[in-house]
């Protein structure tokens, strides 16, 4: 498994292909569709983060010394988001996580999708990834 | 008639490019932006006429005090209200309602009931909730049908005895819906129940006479009236005003003070204490006469026309739902577009330089209501033209052919 490190530098090379907002914006659009469900199960109130605009559930697991998360939204744009935080932070060390920074969304242009005041959730929910992270370290 | 260019010529904020497009403003719903002459009597007051009102003996106070009260009588003419201190100005309208529902919590008691109805935004049920929590009073809501019209039925229903305030905006601010206030009023008058009507986006686009409605209370926001922000105004019948109990204290609000006892002052000033926005009231003065000069009627029947075209060419898009199709619309065009998240129509409109409000619009219960996450909305202002209309067709065919 490679490090956040790479694959946020995997992610941040993929985003310098496009040279516009609306090729970043397909691609986003696209992750969003493809990122994997959130079990129904664990789509619950407990795990609903909520944003004035758009809901995010976030579920997390602790397996083999890997945090592994799940997540969804309702809205697409949000989904897409998700599914790059998912990418660089599922099935990582609990440590790793907590230590890791998230400025790679700035570093492919979207850093208004990580602003407080979108209210979209997604401040939330990588604080809650983090909190989620911490909590497994110190079960160890 | 109107002549938009050289209206929009009187708009500095209007001018300028977002994400590389010219700005297309259509969130005049959440606030509308300043004419030149609002600006300019902003600074005027800063730079010529700056001094607490009210207090002062002196030369530069007086000014200040006749400027302000000046506003008072413009917003008197503006809502023909009969008198003077019936007018009280408020930071806003969340303010006014507060200011009133704080009121009744004195007066309401166990068994009362208070109605609001089902396309109220936040500021018009919260501070209701909170009356009716302290003071054991229990809040009803007036349904709405699908199309967003109040059950009128319904309302004559839920009036009875036990019927101590109603509280109903003028124009949904989510939906555009014209509510029939008049008829409203004069039902709960009959049961003995005092009125209140919030005005915030029915003040840019319908003329109020609160004398000929009959309220008894009636609040508007001076930002969405091409004012500025923190300062508003609300309309009480004098009976009332006298009856309910001041809101806050402080200076201003007194007429003499002692550590046993204080009076207050009489109307309107026992409901303002403190320094006010003083700059901001004067402003609103600056505000209505630019609007009179234009023409409240000229204003209306203008937005009338784009509201109409901009309803005929959105209809052309394939899957758009209408959220709000009462007869009597005003202002605002909510929908959505197939199953697309309002969220991301609003995102890609946004880099299309289109600025339009997306969510519930402090409005969930109305959501609620249509099962749907919130909309998009578009809401009107004297200075959007048909090529504002147009550029917001084309970005949500865009949003669409991206999204789906």
């Amino acid at each position: 498994m490679a490090s956040i490190q790479d694959i946020q530098q995997d992610i941040i090379d993929e985003f310098d292909m496009f040279e516009e907002w609306m090729g970043k914006y397909e691609h986003i659009i696209d992750l969003g569709k493809s990122l994997p469900l959130i079990e129904e199960q664990f789509k619950t109130k407990d795990n609903l983060i909520k944003g004035c605009q758009s809901r995010v559930w976030l579920h997390a697991q602790h397996k083999d010394g890997k945090v592994i998360y799940t997540a969804d939204s309702d809205a697409i744009m949000t989904k897409g988001i998700i599914a790059l935080l998912v990418r660089a932070f599922s099935e990582q060390k609990a440590q790793d996580i907590v230590e890791a920074d998230t400025d790679f969304i700035n570093q492919i242009g979207l850093k208004e999708q990580l602003s407080p005041t979108r209210a979209n959730g997604l401040v939330s929910m990588v604080k809650q990834m983090k909190l989620y992270a911490l909590a497994f370290q110190s079960q160890n | 008639m109107i002549d938009v260019n050289d209206i929009r010529h009187q708009f500095p904020t209007l001018h300028q490019e977002v994400n590389g497009h010219p700005l297309v403003y259509l969130d005049n719903g959440a606030t509308t932006h300043k004419p030149q002459v609002v600006i300019d009597a902003i600074s005027h007051y800063y730079e010529k006429l700056n001094s607490n009102i009210h207090r002062g003996v002196h030369f530069l106070s007086q000014q200040a005090t006749d400027a302000y009260e000046a506003s008072r009588e413009t917003i008197r003419q503006h809502l023909n209200a009969q008198h003077l201190h019936e007018i009280i100005f408020t930071k806003g309208n969340t303010e006014a309602i507060n200011l009133v529902a704080n009121g009744f919590r004195q007066i309401l008691q166990e068994g009362d009931e208070v109605l609001v109805s089902a396309m109220e935004h936040h500021s018009n049920i919260v501070p209701w909730q909170m009356a009716c929590q302290s003071s054991s009073a229990t809040l009803k809501v007036i349904p709405m049908d699908e199309m967003g019209v109040l059950d009128m039925d319904s309302y004559k229903n839920l009036l009875s005895d036990k019927t101590k305030v109603v509280a109903v905006n003028h124009i949904s601010n989510a939906l555009g819906t014209i509510n029939p206030v008049k008829q409203m009023i004069q039902w709960a008058h009959e049961v003995g129940a005092a009125v209140l009507i919030d005005g915030a986006q029915a003040g840019p686009h319908c003329s109020i006479d609160v004398q000929d409605l009959d309220a008894d209370f009636y609040c508007i926001s001076g930002h969405k009236v091409y004012g500025p922000t923190g300062i508003g105004a609300l309309y009480g019948k004098e009976e009332w005003l006298k009856k309910l109990p001041p809101y806050q204290g402080g200076g201003e609000m007194i007429a003499t003070v002692s550590f046993d006892k204080t009076t207050y002052a009489d109307l309107p000033h026992k409901f303002e204490a403190g320094t006010p926005n003083i700059a901001g009231g004067i402003a609103l003065k600056t505000a209505i006469d630019w609007i009179n000069q234009i023409g409240l009627d000229n204003i209306v029947s203008y937005e009338k026309e784009l509201v109409d075209y901009a309803t005929e060419e959105l209809s052309k898009i394939e899957g758009i739902r209408f959220i709000g199709q009462a007869q009597e619309k005003a202002g605002v065009i909510s929908f959505i577009v197939g199953d697309i998240h309002p969220y991301d129509m609003g995102m890609i409109l946004d880099k299309l330089g289109v600025a339009v409000r997306t969510g519930h619009h402090c409005a969930q219960p109305v959501m609620d209501q249509f099962c749907i996450p919130g909309t998009v909305r578009a809401s009107f202002a004297v200075y959007n033209t048909k090529e504002d209309v147009n550029r917001l067709v084309e970005g949500v065919i865009k949003a669409q052919t991206m999204l789906s």
